[in-house]
């Protein structure tokens, strides 16, 4: 049993098809869909997190290539820049996932990318925009 | 008789200063001294506590003048990166607020705005050692004909650029919650609804005017830590209210007293002067701010020795009551439970988070220490305290 979280990326000219449907009718992949968004005209976007035997999650990720899903490994799109946090943890209450943490002794800011479900509520609520995002999804 | 067993002048702690003798601990370590050792003790030994604060300080801006031009210009309307700034003063000043949006923002018609460039903005931006954009209008008269001025400036070669907020450090703040059904977006920060999350803004037990709770070594003249540079305590800030309830050892339970401050912009660093977004609130500017309270007496010593424990502060709701004028307070906390990171509200335990950075704070606390210790920093005697009626 394998599991992982992602991000898909669906073009505009996918959008109406029904790839989450055929990822689970037809190879049998568990998934979890933690966050989705669709722009109208532009692009879609989903989070989630697949589990299922290896061989069904590669066949899977294969079907997602060949009809244009671009796929990206979850929490390397969501940065923390350093210089421009100052630690105050007013983002900490918003992060769904603790991906945002706080020694309360040192009052130091740790992010874990792993836990991180790419929500933006640390975007919207950091004042120093001390949060960033990958260009393609901003 | 009289009424101190330790008195120490301004003058012989500036002398220890300067032959290296002095004793300097900061805000938190005096604490565990005055509990150990007791305040006449750690009077005798200590001569200077360092406070710290870094937060969102909104009343805040820059007095910038920015050189004539040929033929010369008496100013109407001046902009810095197109952030419009005060110019309803001499030819070439102007003041540059933090809160003032660029013009063309969206401000909140996309709600809640984003406010991603305004005064604060400039102002790091120019302590960062960036070309600002200057545009200046003017209606033209004999003396000064120029109509229009458009250059880039550098606080290098700026004439004169001077920080001077009229209202910074407040001592105490509210903790904001939000008492509606949906979220609104305050200077507190985002506040979700049912009073889902608390946010409160203050240093607690390394805030300057904390530390000194009766202003008895803070006024005009106080030497200070202002953005990474050495500035002063003009006057007292705007809005300044000492007559508050305070607990029994004379710290208030609500917000107090402020500072007026001022000092050099171009000896500032922007590490200490952050321009801030406040989502559908809008611009400011965070801020670096520390003050060293010399200790004169026991009396002194004992005040700067208040922990989290002993400081508190009230429950306001900011969804309703704060916007109408009603100042209610929904209970009172500490900021020792501030800080643990939840409170208890209504049989619930909710999250807070300040607006506040504590690393910040701890790291101006240090800075000044080590400032003093080295002897390049002074304890400045006020010419007067700030008023405590």
């Amino acid at each position: 049993m394998k599991q992982m979280k992602l991000v898909f990326i669906f073009p505009e000219n996918i959008v109406e098809e029904p790839v989450t449907y055929n990822l689970i009718s037809e190879y049998g992949v568990r998934v979890n869909i933690l966050r989705a968004s669709i722009d109208p005209g532009k692009q879609g976007r989903m989070v989630v997190e697949l589990s299922g035997e290896e061989i069904q999650i590669s066949q899977g990720l294969n079907y997602l290539e060949n009809v244009g899903v671009r796929v990206t490994p979850l929490g390397q799109n969501i940065q923390r820049l350093e210089d421009r946090c100052t630690s105050c943890t007013s983002c900490i209450p918003h992060c769904p996932t603790q991906a945002l943490d706080v020694d309360r002794e040192s009052w130091n800011v740790t992010f874990d990318p792993e836990k991180c479900i790419v929500c933006f509520s640390c975007l919207e609520t950091c004042i120093y925009n001390a949060m960033s995002v990958e260009e393609q999804f901003a | 008789m009289k009424k101190h067993k330790i008195n120490k002048s301004y003058q012989d702690i500036n002398e220890r200063i300067r032959t290296g003798e002095v004793v300097v601990v900061t805000a938190e370590e005096i604490i565990d001294i005055v509990k150990k050792e007791g305040p006449v003790e750690a009077a005798r030994r200590v001569d200077v506590v360092t406070t710290g604060t870094f937060a969102p300080m909104c009343s805040s801006g820059a007095f910038v003048n920015f050189g004539h031009s040929v033929p010369r210009i008496k100013a109407s309307n001046v902009w810095l990166n197109n952030v419009p700034a005060y110019a309803g003063i001499a030819a070439v000043d102007c003041y540059i607020g933090v809160t003032q949006p660029c013009e063309d923002d969206p401000l909140n018609k996309v709600y809640p705005g984003e406010f991603n460039y305004g005064g604060g903005h400039v102002i790091q931006d120019l302590v960062a050692g960036k070309k600002v954009h200057l545009k200046a209008d003017a209606y033209g008269t004999d003396c000064y004909p120029k109509r229009i001025v458009e250059k880039e400036i550098s606080l290098r070669k700026l004439p004169n650029a001077i920080l001077c907020n009229p209202r910074n450090g407040y001592q105490n703040y509210n903790c904001a919650v939000n008492l509606t059904n949906k979220t609104v977006y305050t200077y507190m920060g985002a506040l979700k609804p049912r009073a889902a999350n608390a946010n409160y803004c203050s240093a607690g037990q390394l805030s300057p005017l904390l530390n000194d709770p009766y202003y008895k070594t803070i006024g005009l003249g106080t030497r200070i830590f202002l953005g990474g540079a050495e500035g002063y305590v003009t006057w007292s800030g705007t809005q300044h209210n000492p007559r508050v309830e305070r607990t029994k050892k004379g710290f208030p339970n609500t917000p107090a007293g402020t500072l007026w401050v001022m000092g050099d912009l171009k000896k500032m660093k922007p590490k200490w002067l952050m321009g801030v977004s406040i989502q559908g609130y809008g611009c400011s500017l965070s801020l670096g701010l520390g003050i060293p309270i010399p200790i004169l007496n026991e009396e002194i010593v004992q005040y700067t020795a208040i922990s989290d424990e002993e400081l508190f502060t009230q429950i306001a709701d900011y969804g309703h009551d704060y916007a109408n004028g009603i100042s209610k307070s929904y209970g009172q906390v500490s900021y020792a439970e501030l800080k643990s990171g939840h409170i208890k509200f209504r049989g619930e335990e909710i999250p807070t988070a300040p607006l506040s950075s504590i690393v910040r704070a701890r790291e101006i606390a240090e800075m000044l220490k080590r400032w003093i210790l080295k002897g390049k920093f002074l304890i400045g005697e006020p010419q007067f305290t700030l008023p405590i009626r």
